[in-house]
Formats: C-alpha cells, sequence, structure tokens
C-alpha cells in the first residue's frame, strides 16, 4: 500500500469543506490534550509514536478503512514511519507534511467580499493556530491589517492580485503570534501603523494608529476607519472598512472576548474593555460584519470557511456581550482566565523588535494553541 | 557531568530516532544502571520521559547545555518486589528530626536530580569499596528510591561491623520536603 503525503493546504480544505477525516495523532498525549487539528468531522485517536515501535497490529481494529486516515505528529518523521508500519499491514494511509509546525504556518486565503467599485476583502486564516488577518484590495492597492509572520504569503498574494502594499497595520501589540506587519512594510515601501499606546518599548519606527484616523485604498478610495478601542491592551484599535465591516482585532470575537491581562494589567484595562464592549461598539450599526483577529474553536467557521458575523448577531449571541452586572463582568474578565499563550511575553518581546530569534525559535515560540479570549 | 554507565548519542536526530536509539541502547544495560541520552531535537524530552514512563523505565531528568540535552534514564526492573528484611527501619517523616548520617545509596545521577539536603550518596555498587568513609559511632540512615536498595545496604552496612544503622521507608519516592539539586 502507497503512503500519501498531505499537505497543511490539503488538510485545511477537509476543514474548510466539512469533509471526514481519521487523524491519529502520534504526539504524546499531553501534546495531544493541549492542541490538535481541530475539523468538525474529524474523528482522532491519540497513541504516541514510542508506543508503536515494536508494531502496530494492536491498534489495527481502531483504524478505520472506509475513510482517509492521516497520520500526524509533531514534525513529521515519527508520522512517517507509523505510516508506513500501517501501509505494510495493508493500510492505505497519509501523513502530514511537515507536521504540526507545518499545519501551525499554515495560512489560507479566503475571499470575505467584494467592496464597492471592485474592490475586495480577504481573510487569511490560520487554522492552526486561529490567527486571522486581512487584506484590502482596491484599484491596484492594498492595505493589511494583523499579518501573521509567514510575510510572502501576503507580499505572493498581493503580485498575483497584481496590487501594491501601501498600509499595514497591526490593530495593537500581539502576544500571541509574531506580527508580520514591520518586515512586510519594510519590504514594500507600505507605512506601518501601531498604536502608540501599545509602542512605548517599542525600537522601531512606525507611523501612530490613533482614533480617527482615516486611509483610502485604489482611486475608488475604499475607506479604512480607524477607531480606538481599548481592553485587551491599551493601545487596542479597530476598523471599519468601506462602512460594512469592523475589524475588532483581539477585543471581541465570535464567540467570546478579548482578555485584559496578556501584559499584565488585567485589573486596569478590564474598566477599558467594558467601555469598548458595552459602550463604544453598541454606537457602531449592527448590521456591519465584524471580522475578528482569533478565533478560538472550529464552530466559529461559517460554512465557507470564514470567521465573520453581523455585530448585531454578536450583541444578541455572544455572552461576553451581555453581562448586565459590571462586577460580574469584572471578574469574569480577570479572574479563572485560561493559561497565557506559549511563551506569550517572549513573544511581546518579538513584537517590540527587543529580541530576534531565527525563524526555527519563532516556530517553537508560537507553538500550541492560541488563547486572547475569554468566554 | 553527571555520572552515567552509558551514553547514547542521538544529536542531530529528528523525532522518531531518539527514542528509537535510546530503546536499542537500554537493552544492553544491567536493570538500575543509568543511560546518558544526547539529544538536540527539542521533542525528545517530553516524549522520553512520557515513554520511559510506559515501559517502566525511570526518567531521572534532563540537563541543558547549549543546545544539547542531556537525558538520563534508568533502567526499570521487571523483577517482583523482594521483601524487605532488614529490621531497623525508620519512617520517612521522622528523618529530619533525627541525629546522624543520611546515606543515599540511589545511583549517582539520581542522587544529582534530586536528594535531602546534608545526604551523602555512595551509590550501592560502591558501597562495599567506600566503608572507610563512613563513622561507625554515627547513627547511619539509609534511603533510596523505594526502600529496597537501602535494605539491601543496610545489611551489608551490619555485616561489617557498623551497628547504628537504619533503613529509610518508604523511601525517596514519598518524600516531600524539600530537594537539593547537583546539576
Amino acid at each position: 500500500m502507497t503512503v500519501n503525503k498531505w499537505t497543511a493546504a490539503n488538510v485545511a480544505r477537509r476543514v474548510i469543506d466539512n469533509e471526514e477525516l481519521f487523524i491519529l495523532d502520534v504526539r504524546n498525549a499531553d501534546a495531544f490534550a493541549d492542541w490538535k487539528i481541530e475539523g468538525h468531522k474529524f474523528e482522532y485517536l491519540n497513541i504516541p509514536y514510542f508506543e508503536l515501535l515494536d508494531g502496530v497490529e494492536e491498534i489495527l481494529p481502531k483504524i478505520p478503512t472506509d475513510k482517509d486516515v492521516l497520520v500526524v505528529c509533531a514534525k513529521e518523521g515519527s508520522s512517517v514511519m507509523v505510516a508506513e508500519m500501517l501501509s505494510e499491514e495493508g493500510r492505505e494511509v497519509g501523513y502530514l507534511e511537515g507536521g504540526m509546525k507545518s499545519w501551525s504556518s499554515y495560512l489560507e486565503p479566503i475571499k470575505v467580499a467584494d467592496l464597492n467599485n471592485g474592490g475586495e476583502l480577504y481573510q487569511f486564516v490560520r487554522l492552526g493556530k486561529g490567527c486571522l488577518s486581512y487584506m484590502v484590495i482596491s484599484e491596484g492597492e492594498a492595505a493589511i491589517i494583523d499579518a501573521v509572520r509567514f510575510t510572502d504569503v501576503f507580499t505572493s498574494f498581493a503580485k498575483e492580485k497584481g496590487v501594491e502594499i501601501k498600509h499595514v497595520f497591526d490593530t495593537h501589540l500581539h502576544a500571541d503570534h509574531i506580527s508580520g506587519g514591520r518586515h512586510i512594510a519594510a519590504e514594500t515601501g507600505a507605512t506601518y501603523y501601531l498604536p502608540p499606546k501599545d509602542a512605548s518599548e517599542v525600537v522601531f519606527d512606525y507611523t501612530a494608529l490613533t482614533d480617527g484616523l482615516n486611509v483610502k485604498i485604489g482611486s475608488s478610495q475604499i475607506d479604512v476607519n480607524a477607531l480606538y478601542s481599548p481592553g485587551h491592551t491599551i493601545g487596542s484599535t479597530s476598523f471599519v472598512i468601506d462602512n460594512q465591516f469592523l475589524l475588532t482585532g483581539d477585543i471581541l470575537f465570535i464567540d467570546s472576548i478579548g482578555r485584559p491581562d496578556l501584559a499584565g494589567l488585567a485589573e486596569d484595562w478590564v474598566g477599558d474593555l467594558r467601555e469598548t464592549l458595552y459602550t463604544r461598539y453598541r454606537e457602531l450599526a449592527e448590521d456591519l460584519v465584524v471580522l475578528p483577529a482569533h478565533f478560538m474553536i472550529i464552530d466559529e467557521l461559517n460554512e465557507d470557511g470564514t470567521v465573520a458575523r453581523r455585530l448585531g448577531d454578536l450583541f444578541k449571541d455572544n455572552h461576553g456581550l451581555n453581562i448586565e452586572d459590571e462586577a460580574e463582568f469584572r471578574s469574569t474578565v480577570t479572574d479563572n482566565l485560561p493559561p497565557q499563550p506559549n511563551a506569550y511575553e517572549q513573544i511581546r518581546q518579538v513584537n517590540m523588535g527587543k529580541i530576534s530569534p531565527d525563524n526555527d525559535e519563532q516556530t517553537e515560540m508560537e507553538i500550541g494553541p492560541n488563547r486572547c479570549a475569554v468566554r | 557531568m553527571i555520572q552515567a554507565n552509558h551514553q547514547l548519542d542521538a544529536k542531530g536526530l529528528a523525532c522518531p530516532m531518539p527514542i528509537v536509539k535510546t530503546k536499542k541502547a537500554i537493552t544492553d544495560l544491567v536493570e538500575g544502571q543509568v543511560l546518558e541520552v544526547q539529544a538536540t531535537d527539542k521533542g525528545s524530552k517530553a516524549d522520553l520521559a512520557a515513554w520511559a514512563n510506559t515501559v517502566g523505565h525511570q526518567y531521572l531528568g534532563t540537563v541543558e547545555e547549549g543546545d544539547v540535552l542531556y537525558h538520563y534514564i534508568r533502567k526499570g526492573s521487571n523483577e517482583p518486589e523482594v521483601e524487605k528484611s532488614f529490621e531497623h527501619t525508620v519512617p520517612l517523616e521522622a528523618i529530619e528530626s533525627r541525629k546522624g548520617l543520611i546515606l543515599d545509596v540511589r545511583e549517582a545521577a539520581e542522587y544529582a536530580f534530586g536528594h535531602i539536603e546534608g545526604a551523602k550518596s555512595i551509590p550501592m555498587g560502591e558501597l562495599e569499596s567506600r566503608l572507610e568513609e563512613l563513622d561507625k559511632e554515627k547513627e547511619i540512615y539509609v534511603i533510596c528510591r523505594t526502600g529496597k536498595r537501602s535494605d539491601l545496604a543496610a545489611q551489608l552496612l551490619t555485616k561489617n561491623g557498623f551497628s547504628k544503622v537504619y533503613n529509610v521507608l518508604p523511601g525517596m519516592t514519598e518524600w516531600d520536603g524539600k530537594i537539593t539539586k547537583d546539576i
């Protein structure tokens, strides 16, 4: 039997198309419990590769023959070994090229909408890490918001679309993933914007992203309007794009809200978070479609793979927007917070430009699930 | 450097090779001996610990030096539990209030990854040749991981004329007091 090599893009397609897949995850139990490939219709079996060194006979009855089977490990090597053993037993299986490392890095660009006058809005879904980046395209120009560190994905996409990247924004100083914004700007000559209140310690030059800043993309003048919305960080800023979309950064997600503690100031920022979610956002049109910078669970994906929902619907359904009592809200977002993201302090240092780890070290820092939200 | 009976060089090898090699190398060891595994694959730490646990070896710990991880594993025993026969025993809880010498007879690597402050290390296998380091007039409290090796050590000491010898039970597995490390 052949052993098939699957790319992260192949797996992403299965997730987005809602298809079935049986994943044999051969990482150790802790790693699997912490983080795995999520799919609506995926089934899982976790048996560490080191329990299979003497053979796979014992697990054969647990591996289905009527659906596709993908063996997954951290980097690839162990999944190849186990896949080959299964193949020798007559099973047709695949392994994930590059393992969870490549899954963590993969970005799937999905069109969210056509904008006025031929403009387009794309969401780059990083399924393995729950990060969402955006590109607004209009008549030869592009703006990028919350780019992750795989800068070539954005620059190649822009080239493919025949657009020049003019503006690069970060809604805030990220703590869960390494930003690619500054590097894309340097490479393309675009302007890089960062909220000054998050940037007091950064060691590079940037343009201030402040409340009311308006940038027009292309000659059709697609509006990108900044709206100061603190709470996750003190500088957190949202964007209203083309009067239709609200990019919320890490302040508001589909099924959760931002956590105020990743820069160590939960108590100070909880009031800002409340003000943003319960006052500032309330003043906006309910028909705006919310596009967050993260998703936490696969159920937040729409049918087409995008992560987007009407603001009015979130006011109804998102628990974090429906805590009337202020004291209860305060306790929800400061007590019993989920564990902090892997290496979040180091990641902040990288995003401030204070340390410059190599690619492998960056991968290591970003490994694991995204944990920017409170439910 | 931590003492080990054998070294395995798995540097530069990616998963699953460090464990595949460790599994093979450990067959050459006698039960109770310690294997040092040198690896550069960062994932090897969690995996080796989990693997050792599933197959009954004792994962002692890991020391990082530069890019190299030095893992220490003590080969487990499949032998049935032997009846402890040395009659003078002391419960672990009492050890801190006693005067005398705590003698830790586990392997040097086990001792290095955590021992009771002030304990003297003489691995069981070296005890007979190092008796002159001990004082016959003083109380000696012999401790190991589970009480098995210390039982044998206490018998050996008595046979050699030491009279104030006690076996500390159950052993370091249950010790929840302060731990000193030599790494």
